[in-house]
């Protein structure tokens, strides 16, 4: 199972400077040992998506992989003979077709059964209703689902209005796509106003439902506040219409009494993935100009689209939040542009999801637990790449726009945003495999593989925004956001995190968590009466952290005197995710043993010894 | 408020002449992060004080007429359209007519007055525009100003070539301290004292100023200890069409070097530039005439291009549309980021010669007062850990760019939003703090200082109580005596109580060259400066007074 391939060269993406190594492949992980520095990378089976041989040069034979973690590598095998066995190795293993050969399954953290089922018990959707106000005299929770009869991309507790009887319910399912009937995500306790979801109606050109009328009429009357309901269609216009034709649509005003419809005009899935692609085939160039970049920005429309979900978040939680007004938000099946549009705009209205925890249930519920699509849209088995798109990618970074317009209102940082993606993608977990909460039973996640909210959990503190002041949230419960177009930037952090050339070197956020970490624990060795000054000589030592990791400028002097002065200074080429200044190789990391864990580890996207047993494995096989 | 002596005070009645209205009750003042407010509006010589006449605050608004960079006005005299409003508009009407001023200022700041009284509106919009753009500097506010706790006995700066020299005695073998330009007869725009090669005489200098465009003869302004290497700046040679040459030139640059080395020429233009720059008189240092040393041209735009790339970005911040495509566009054609990316790798490819490649390096663009100093500068802050601090950071200013000769007074005449017709202006100085705070993002412990310096510092080169930027070279600033009647911006900084707000608390020294990345992406708009009167650049105003306040509670912890 086990291939080695010696003398590879792993060039920089954006500079013409290499690093010699070795290529190891095992049965999870690609492995390229740097020789000089023994320096590792270790690339997940799973995060690659795509590998292309280019023709031989005469150095040796390019292979460049992709990564969804948006990890770009360029290797040289010497012999095309070996650069063939790995990348036919890699295209049979970068294509699983069955869930069971997903890492998940064979990742073992070495936890007993007790601890995984507590793992998995973290997140409990119930009690969220029920920190909402749910059920309440307006809303019940219905069993109509238990058994996913009425809607099997559903979860099995659904709360609806008291008025909405079984028939109206099961009436309303059969008139809408996927059987995905309105249902509620969120309570605004204060005006009793509710967020509800569902997919369009198969209205077609003139069809009626008295069900799915007398639905909405329930949602309706379950608010005293307003006479109306919004319906929020988040698809542009002309797409709806177009629906039309296939026998779906939209609500007809006239049919349904006390609505307000509203397009709000955000792209299909076909349309983001095209635009994500544009995206990174423009700042993947190699000496980019300034204009090129800004005009390449502007013209893949990303940030226009994450601006189209912002500003119907924004749309949502107004209504909610001034009006008091009940919405019910879908878009064509329900579970791509609702789940953004609902997700985001209950971050805006509830700080509860503006914390770690929150957070993660904030996903668990209008992610998961209503079936966004993780296994299509992630591509976790080899399937149609039509239904492949960034929608949850998105999703975090509109998260990340916000966090970025009002620092003090997260309780976390970017970093806990990487982290989720990283692993939405890595197929590590088992929260994110399949497409619905039926088919994730039916594998026995629970059983079978670990919750990755219990290992973000467990190391928390590398996630905390120190910004973040609660005495703010209190003060600013509902976001209102800026929607002017300057507000929205480039996210480099998540689109280059591997990029080091392009981060800045030193960190801001790191610096703080450090030095509040140092200050808690000189708190606590004063209290112990302890020996004071080793205490500062700790001090000492973290304050000597930056100067140390900058010594690469020294480093790099006499390993490559550039024959050409003009190209600009770029150094070197680790490649660990350096997201601003956090530190780059394993061997560095190591150096910063004496800091006693505080920061060393933040971001090993796997635990290192489970890596170096796997390691240990493929050098005995091989 | 200050003591003005008598000839102050006859200045001042000066400026009364174009005061007709001194005095306005009942403005109504609309400015960003407020809600309006009502007050009196007061005009005198230099400033405009609006205070607040609402409950329970005493608000007062001090804003010096230098900082307006165009008004826009407009009244309403409704008498001759009664008909066409309505009742509720009626009992304004027999109000008498009113206007409004919009006021736009230097540091970005828009500001809406609206003030009763068609013929005081007017009389007030007079007296802006006349009192804002006075041409005379020593009419302007730093020669009337009197800090209480300045006192004018202090030295004035804080760094000039003669300190340089004795600060770095390693220097002293191969170089030293000419004064050949102790009247300004060589060079008007340098200062008296200037570093040169030591087997240089003062006479092959003039020779070679003359040389020189405007004089400006080669100079030595960094002194790099780690290889004993330097950075000169100068003006181009004025070789001509007929490729003319001097010795005297020649031998100056050899003397930098020793024979067997070799040198780099930065210079800013492109290389068809300095083609066409020997048609006009200007040139360049030819391979055959300078053997030892190699030309590398970076093309960097200034003048008029840099203040028409300002005035477009300050247009699209204003542009307050939602269409992303529209500000990405606009962004992308002001070109600002653009002119960014070219400082920072010019000065970048500066510092790799001297640091990497331990060669010297001679600068220079035409004048050798703008682009030259930019690049200096911000190669001086990537190399030397020296230029890095608060007081490291301000006396390289005083000494690259005010004792240098950088043109304040013609740069920073007009901002963004001015509509008097260009001259001289244009952001060099702007665009270098730009750059700087792109290093200072990049490298967040490694520089002293804070954002609020840079910010402060974009907004005094333009308008100031201070006489530090004022006029276009020490020549004219000692004509003017600015150093005696006029007090020193940079000790202002660097007094106890403002200090602290100026200083970096997470700066922690490096020794280290800090090379910063000049990949599109890793750089940014400015917020902090050109969306700085918006909410969100507020809010991470807030964020960062708390660092400033953890770190300080934090220190406590451990030192107690």
């Amino acid at each position: 199972m086990c291939l080695q391939v010696e003398q590879v060269r792993l060039l920089d993406r954006f500079s013409n400077k290499s690093t010699n190594g070795t290529l190891y492949l095992t049965a999870t992980h690609l492995i390229f040992v740097e020789s000089s520095s023994n320096n590792l990378t270790s690339i997940l089976h799973h995060h690659i998506a795509s590998v292309e041989k280019l023709s031989l040069t005469t150095t040796g034979c390019p292979l460049v992989i992709q990564c969804r973690n948006f990890r770009v590598v360029h290797f040289v095998v010497q012999r095309e003979r070996d650069c063939h066995d790995i990348y036919s190795s890699l295209l049979r293993l970068l294509r699983p077709v069955s869930y069971e050969e997903l890492y998940a399954f064979s990742y073992n953290p070495k936890q007993n059964d007790q601890q995984r089922e507590e793992g998995w018990q973290l997140i409990d959707l119930g009690a969220e209703f029920e920190r909402m106000g749910v059920p309440c005299d307006q809303w019940q929770l219905t069993d109509v689902n238990r058994d996913y009869k009425v809607c099997e991309t559903y979860p099995r507790d659904l709360y609806v209005p008291i008025t909405a009887s079984k028939p109206i319910i099961v009436g309303s399912s059969k008139f809408r796509s996927k059987g995905r009937f309105p249902v509620l995500t969120y309570f605004y306790q204060e005006k009793k106003a509710a967020v509800c979801r569902c997919s369009q109606p198969l209205s077609g050109f003139s069809a009626r439902c008295l069900e799915d009328e007398s639905m909405l009429q329930a949602i309706s009357k379950a608010n005293h506040n307003s006479r109306f309901v919004y319906v929020m269609d988040t698809r542009p216009k002309l797409n709806a219409l177009a629906n039309r034709a296939a026998g779906k649509g939209y609500e007809n005003e006239d049919n349904y009494s006390n609505i307000r419809f509203q397009f709000v005009g955000i792209e299909n899935i076909h349309v983001m993935r095209t635009s994500l692609q544009k995206l990174l085939e423009v700042i993947g160039t190699r000496s980019l100009s300034m204009g090129d970049y800004l005009e390449g920005l502007e013209s893949s429309g990303w940030l226009r689209h994450i601006k189209a979900i912002v500003d119907a978040a924004i749309f949502l939680a107004k209504a909610v939040t001034v009006e008091g007004a009940s919405v019910l938000v879908h878009c064509s099946d329900g579970w791509d542009r609702t789940a953004q549009v609902c997700s985001l705009g209950a971050l805006l209205m509830d700080p509860y999801y503006r914390t770690i925890k929150g957070f993660m249930v904030l996903i668990e519920k209008d992610w998961i637990s209503f079936g966004h699509k993780f296994a299509d849209r992630c591509d976790q088995l080899d399937g149609d790449p039509k239904e492949v798109s960034p929608i949850f990618t998105q999703f975090l970074e509109c998260v990340w726009q916000l966090s970025e317009q009002f620092p003090q209102a997260f309780e976390f940082s970017e970093w806990f945003l990487l982290q989720i993606h990283e692993h939405v993608h890595s197929c590590q977990y088992g929260n994110f495999l399949g497409n619905n909460q039926r088919q994730r039973e039916e594998l026995q996640l629970r059983e079978r593989t670990h919750s990755l909210w219990a290992y973000l959990l467990s190391e928390k503190q590398n996630y905390l925004n120190p910004f973040y002041s609660p005495a703010y949230c209190e003060a600013h419960p509902v976001l209102e956001p800026s929607t002017l177009p300057y507000h929205f930037k480039f996210w480099r952090n998540m689109y280059h995190q591997f990029d080091r050339s392009m981060h800045p070197r030193q960190s801001i956020l790191k610096t703080i968590l450090t030095l509040r970490e140092n200050s808690h624990k000189a708190e606590s060795t004063l209290q112990a009466l302890e020996n004071v000054s080793e205490h500062l000589n700790l001090l000492f030592h973290t304050f000597g952290l930056f100067p140390k990791e900058g010594q690469y400028v020294q480093g790099q002097d006499d390993e490559d005197e550039q024959d050409e002065v003009g190209e600009e200074a770029v150094e070197s080429t680790d490649m660990e995710r350096t997201v601003e200044g956090s530190s780059g190789t394993e061997s560095r990391k190591q150096s910063y043993g004496e800091l006693e864990g505080t920061y060393n580890n933040e971001l090993a996207k796997e635990e290192p010894a489970v890596v170096s047993l796997e390691f240990g494995v493929a050098r005995m096989t091989c | 408020m200050c003591i003005m002596r008598q000839g102050h005070k006859e200045e001042l009645m000066e400026f009364s002449e174009h005061i007709k209205t001194a005095n306005v009750e009942d403005v109504v003042l609309h400015q960003p992060l407020h809600p309006p407010s009502r007050g009196t509006l007061c005009i005198t010589g230099h400033h405009l004080l609006f205070s607040d006449r609402e409950e329970n605050s005493t608000r007062q608004i001090l804003l010096l007429l230098r900082n307006i960079d165009a008004i826009e006005k407009s009244v309403e005299n409704l008498l001759g359209y009664s008909s066409l409003f309505s009742k509720a508009d009626y009992s304004k009407r027999i109000s008498g007519s009113s206007g409004t001023i919009t006021v736009k200022c230097k540091d970005l700041r828009v500001l809406q007055l609206d003030i009763p009284g068609m013929e005081q509106c007017l009389n007030i919009a007079h007296s802006i525009e006349t009192l804002s753009c006075l041409n005379d500097v020593s009419e302007m506010y730093p020669f009337f100003y009197r800090p209480s706790d300045l006192s004018s006995q202090d030295q004035w700066g804080l760094s000039s070539s003669e300190k340089y020299y004795s600060e770095h005695k390693e220097l002293h073998k191969r170089w030293r301290l000419s004064s050949v330009n102790r009247d300004y007869s060589v060079c008007p725009s340098y200062p008296p004292a200037v570093i040169v090669p030591k087997d240089i005489d003062d006479d092959t200098l003039k020779k070679v100023a003359k040389f020189r465009q405007s004089g400006r003869f080669p100079v030595l302004c960094y002194y790099h200890r780690k290889n004993g290497m330097v950075i000169m700046r100068g003006g181009q040679p004025l070789t001509g069409a007929n490729r003319k040459r001097c010795r005297e030139d020649e031998l100056l640059l050899q003397a930098v070097i020793d024979s067997s080395d070799k040198g780099y020429i930065i210079d800013t233009r492109s290389s068809q530039q300095v083609q066409q720059a020997r048609m006009t008189g200007g040139g360049f240092e030819s391979k055959s005439s300078y053997s030892c040393w190699k030309r590398l041209h970076r093309q960097m735009e200034k003048g008029k291009a840099l203040q028409e790339s300002l005035i477009k970005l300050v247009e699209a911040c204003g542009d307050e549309s939602q269409n992303m495509d529209r500000w990405l566009s606009k962004l992308e054609n002001s070109k600002w980021l653009s002119h960014v990316q070219t400082a920072l790798s010019t000065a970048g490819l500066l510092a790799e010669c001297v640091e990497r490649d331990g060669h010297s390096v001679l600068v220079h663009g035409s004048e050798g007062t703008d682009c030259t100093l930019l690049v200096s500068t911000l190669a001086q802050l990537i190399m030397d850990p020296c230029c890095r601090t608060l007081e490291g950071f301000l006396a390289l200013l005083e000494r690259e760019w005010v004792q240098a000769g950088h043109p304040f007074q013609l740069r920073c005449a007009h901002s963004a939003y001015s509509h008097v017709r260009l001259q001289q202006e244009s952001p060099v100085f702007l665009l270098l703090l730009d750059c700087v705070w792109q290093l200072w993002r990049q490298f967040p412990l490694a520089l002293g200082f804070s954002e609020a310096l840079l910010l402060r510092l974009a907004t005094e080169a333009y308008f100031s109580n201070y006489g530090t930027f004022l006029c276009n070279n020490d020549q004219e600033r000692c004509a003017l005596g600015v150093k005696e009647k006029t007090y020193c911006l940079f000790h202002s900084l660097l007094k106890p109580t403002e200090k602290e707000h100026y200083t970096n608390p997470l700066y922690e020294p490096t020794d280290l060259a800090i090379w910063p990345s000049v990949h599109p992406q890793s750089l940014q708009l400015w917020r902090g400066f050109f969306l700085r009167w918006t909410p969100q650049t507020r809010h991470l105003e807030e964020a960062q007074e708390e660092i400033r306040n953890m770190v300080i509670e934090w220190g406590k912890v451990a030192l107690s």
